[in-house]
């Protein structure tokens, strides 16, 4: 650095110390140094969601939230905008990535006991980061005014209808019509581009803040903090972020661009899964098609949804669906209280624990593949056995993670 | 550990089995081949001659037909009928609410139908029309049961029959096996038809993503250098963990 | 957290001898982002370019100027702006060669007209006048004052266009007077005749099909 830079580096961090909080949050900020593949995500949900921010601004340039316009203007941007249909499918297959590398995050921090003391708040933050995504994706996915942008949001806003007593008239509130219409889109399009990034923005941050507080995990379990070089302070198994990790997630981001264009460039539709193939009929009131189902990362949630059918207690079916569907996503949570081992990861934790995740993540995916089916008598039971194992996993959590055999923990990091 | 990976990896490949087997009609697969400029051109020229009189393409301009190696005046020449300039798009000549008094329904708009429909469901439903007095058209269709539509290309494919047979499944039980027949010729040989519908949904394949070639030429390029890129970030990942190890 | 001294690792690169190689990497992979950075940036920035929507809004305009009497002007749209084509009578050919000395570019020098356009009448047809009705001094559109010597305009006044928001004044060729807000004549937009009588307005007789 040159002296004139230094000097000019001295003014800015007299008035606002942007070299010490650089050091806070990067050079200074010493990680473990045994982070493993998982510990990827992270970042790279960092990164989509830069992408979604960009890209979406300039979606928004020349999308119209208009019911009469918005499909053509969507197939406006596809074709007359110059380069439009790569920002339109880098912001629909970065919805999808989103939700891939949020939910491995997610998978990452059961696994090693991420959310247990002194990150409980930390992974609370996390769980309002994931429900602010979803309304994200929500609203996002009516915007194109597609068949399955209109009936997605039809079932969806159904469900609000049948909340006892409020149900109806909060209804009429969120769409500010009797049926779905321009009026919905339109403020789902504020809620979209305007409210809701504002949210996930600041809670990013707070995430980010509080993570920097009580320090990272590790897929060891053990807090790096408790074994200190007396001298300097600094954790002895402790490596500086930047460099070492910022080089290293940079490897992590170029992997990870190569899957995110694959997809761009030679599958946008993904199968149908990513872009559904209904989406690309304009919106019709009166028309259902054939076959509904929402995108393949709500589908665990909608196949619990439809599981239950039997009224029980003084609640009808209809409302159980929902409260189970809701529940579902909610009851995560609850986990830093739930799980009472004396270790953290998995590494050292029993075979009680080992299969009732696995038996959890069976369940997730076997859930998520029926929610994209139509329903059977087979495949109603199906979802109904897994729903059972899905809830299972975390409310029985207390009782096994505590009579588990564990192994004892190491004093220092495995590398 | 490893047995959960294992486990994922499974579950991954699961949902590709989804789709396949949500289909219950058997589909022809249609010999598209975007890349092919002169089955494009002659795809373009039966989708105006024929499908342009009722449907629309409201979201395509005739000048994108570049695209296809044609200059601006062969399309003014060869494909605009409705006295639009090159840069106007593909509108229908027909008048909306009329052709819902005729129809029933109006005809959708076939710009992205191809990524609704998928290219296969289009080469067989167009290949499958059949006469059926009772419906209000006179034709019925195999994959597309009482559709609104009539069997234009019939004086080119001629007029089928459905022929219903029980076959014998070898197992005691029986099962219906339609069929359909010519019953009277048409211009063209069947083969000469397929072709012409193959060119035909090869078009409407283009039409739905004009941009899809570039788009699949453009990955190749983005792909090679992230490929480069992901050696030389690796190589300097490792160079500063050599501290660390 | 409390700042602590800083850790330096940087002290073992010198030791393992690799400080030249890990320098050349960083700089190799900064070059190599720098390069994706603008790649990613491109299509972001040509998605900001007029759409093919607006390319064929603003296609060429053909004209009929068949029944266009002398002395006549007639407004046409293109691209959104105003295209006067005037058809001058002799007596306002006349008046052009008058005024040179009061104008600021007379012989049409800078380029603010095609070629083919760049004489005295600045026009393909001496008679036929084509202009952007634009004032080249903050975009408002002039007025056509064919009046000679009104009160307003001084007794000098041959016909021409003025501008009301700021005064600059051109004659029947579009050239500006002297001395006034507007620094250049009015804008020629390329055009072209496709018969005696057809004008197409927006493209050169190259360009056009």
């Amino acid at each position: 650095m040159g002296k004139r830079m230094t000097s000019l580096m001295g003014w800015i961090d007299a008035r606002m110390p942007v070299t010490a909080k650089w050091k806070l949050h990067l050079s200074e900020y010493y990680a473990p140094k045994n982070f493993n593949f998982w510990y990827y995500f992270g970042s790279l949900a960092m990164l989509v969601l830069v992408n979604q921010l960009l890209t979406g601004i300039f979606l928004t340039m020349n999308y119209k939230p208009d019911a009469s316009l918005a499909f053509a203007s969507v197939e406006y941007i596809m074709r007359d905008v110059d380069f439009g249909w790569l920002i339109r499918y880098m912001h629909s297959t970065g919805a999808s990535m989103f939700f891939v590398v949020v939910y491995l995050h997610m998978f990452r921090g059961m696994m090693y006991g991420s959310y247990r003391k002194p990150r409980e708040l930390l992974w609370l933050i996390g769980m309002m980061i994931f429900f602010v995504l979803m309304m994200l994706a929500f609203t996002g996915y009516i915007l194109p005014w597609g068949q399955m942008s209109y009936w997605g949001a039809q079932v969806i806003l159904s469900m609000v209808g049948s909340i006892p007593v409020i149900g109806e008239p909060l209804k009429d509130l969120i769409m500010g019509d009797y049926m779905l219409s321009d009026a919905a889109l339109n403020r789902f399009f504020a809620y979209h581009v305007v409210t809701l990034p504002i949210l996930l923005l600041t809670l990013v941050v707070v995430h980010v803040l509080a993570l920097h507080e009580v320090g990272s995990n590790n897929p060891d379990g053990i807090e790096i903090k408790k074994n200190k070089d007396p001298e300097t302070g600094i954790p002895v198994d402790g490596i500086p972020f930047h460099p070492y990790y910022s080089v290293k997630d940079i490897v992590g981001v170029v992997g990870f661009l190569i899957v995110f264009f694959g997809i761009i460039f030679f599958a946008p539709e993904m199968g149908g899964y990513f872009l559904e193939y209904n989406n690309f009929v304009p919106a019709n009131s009166l028309q259902t098609p054939d076959h509904i189902a929402p995108v393949w990362y709500f589908t665990p949630y909608y196949s619990m949804l439809r599981a239950a059918t039997v009224n029980f207690l003084w609640i009808d079916a209809k409302l159980w669906g929902i409260i189970l569907m809701c529940g579902s996503v909610a009851i995560f949570c609850l986990l830093p209280w739930l799980d009472r081992s004396p270790v953290k990861s998995i590494r050292y934790k029993g075979s009680y624990f080992k299969t009732a995740l696995t038996l959890f993540v069976i369940s997730v995916f076997v859930l998520g593949w029926l929610g994209t089916k139509t329903p059977t008598p087979l495949y109603t039971t199906l979802a109904q056995i897994f729903t059972v194992v899905y809830f299972a996993f975390f409310l029985l959590m207390p009782w096994y993670s505590k009579i588990d055999k564990t192994k004892p923990e190491p004093t220092r990091v495995s590398t | 550990m490893r047995k959960i990976k294992n486990i994922l990896f499974v579950l991954c490949l699961l949902p590709l089995t989804t789709f396949a087997a949500g289909i219950e009609v058997k589909l022809d697969i249609a010999p598209i081949r975007t890349i092919d400029k002169l089955s494009l051109q002659r795809g373009a020229k039966t989708f105006v001659n024929y499908c342009l009189t009722c449907h629309s393409a409201d979201y395509m301009r005739y000048n994108r037909l570049r695209d296809l190696g044609l200059s601006e005046k062969q399309i003014s020449d060869n494909l605009i009928f409705t006295g639009q300039k090159t840069g106007g798009l593909m509108h229908t000549a027909m008048v909306k609410k009329e052709a819902k008094q005729w129809f029933g329904v109006p005809p959708p708009d076939l710009s992205v139908i191809a990524r609704s429909r998928g290219a296969d469901w289009l080469y067989t439903y167009l290949r499958q029309f059949y006469r059926d007095e009772s419906t209000a058209t006179g034709w019925n269709n195999l994959v597309f049961d009482r559709a609104a539509m009539p069997h234009v290309f019939y004086q080119l494919q001629g007029e089928q029959l459905l022929k219903v047979e029980m076959v014998d499944d070898g197992h005691g039980g029986k099962h219906e096996v339609k069929r359909l027949e010519l019953s009277k010729p048409g211009t063209l040989s069947k083969t000469e038809y397929d072709m012409q519908i193959a060119d035909l949904v090869n078009y409407l394949v283009y039409l739905a993503e004009p941009a899809a070639t570039y788009r699949v030429q453009l990955g190749i390029i983005v792909m090679l250098f992230l490929f480069g890129m992901l050696g030389l970030t690796y190589t300097l990942k490792h160079e500063y963990w050599r501290d660390i190890h | 957290m409390e700042l602590r001294g800083l850790h330096n690792m940087a002290d073992t690169e010198n030791k393992n001898g690799t400080n030249g190689r890990r320098r050349f990497l960083v700089a190799a992979t900064s070059v190599a982002g720098g390069i994706a950075c603008v790649a990613w940036a491109t299509p972001f920035v040509m998605s900001m370019m007029p759409s093919e929507r607006a390319k064929a809004a603003g296609a060429p305009v053909e004209v009929d100027i068949s029944k266009l009497e002398p002395g006549m002007l007639l407004a046409v749209e293109w691209r959104g702006k105003v295209v006067w084509v005037l058809k001058r009578t002799p007596d306002m050919l006349a008046s052009l060669a008058k005024l040179e000395a009061q104008l600021a570019d007379p012989k049409s020098e800078r380029e603010m007209q095609p070629k083919y356009a760049q004489n005295t009448t600045r026009s393909i047809k001496p008679e036929i006048l084509i202009t952007e009705g634009v004032c080249t001094h903050l975009g408002c559109s002039p007025i056509f004052r064919r009046d000679i010597a009104p009160a307003d305009l001084g007794a000098d006044w041959l016909g021409g266009f003025f501008c009301p928001c700021h005064g600059s004044k051109f004659d029947l060729a579009g050239r500006v007077y002297k001395n006034l807000p507007a620094p250049t004549n009015l804008i020629i937009p390329p055009h072209t005749y496709l018969s005696e009588s057809l004008l197409l307005i927006g493209a050169d007789s190259k360009e056009a099909v």
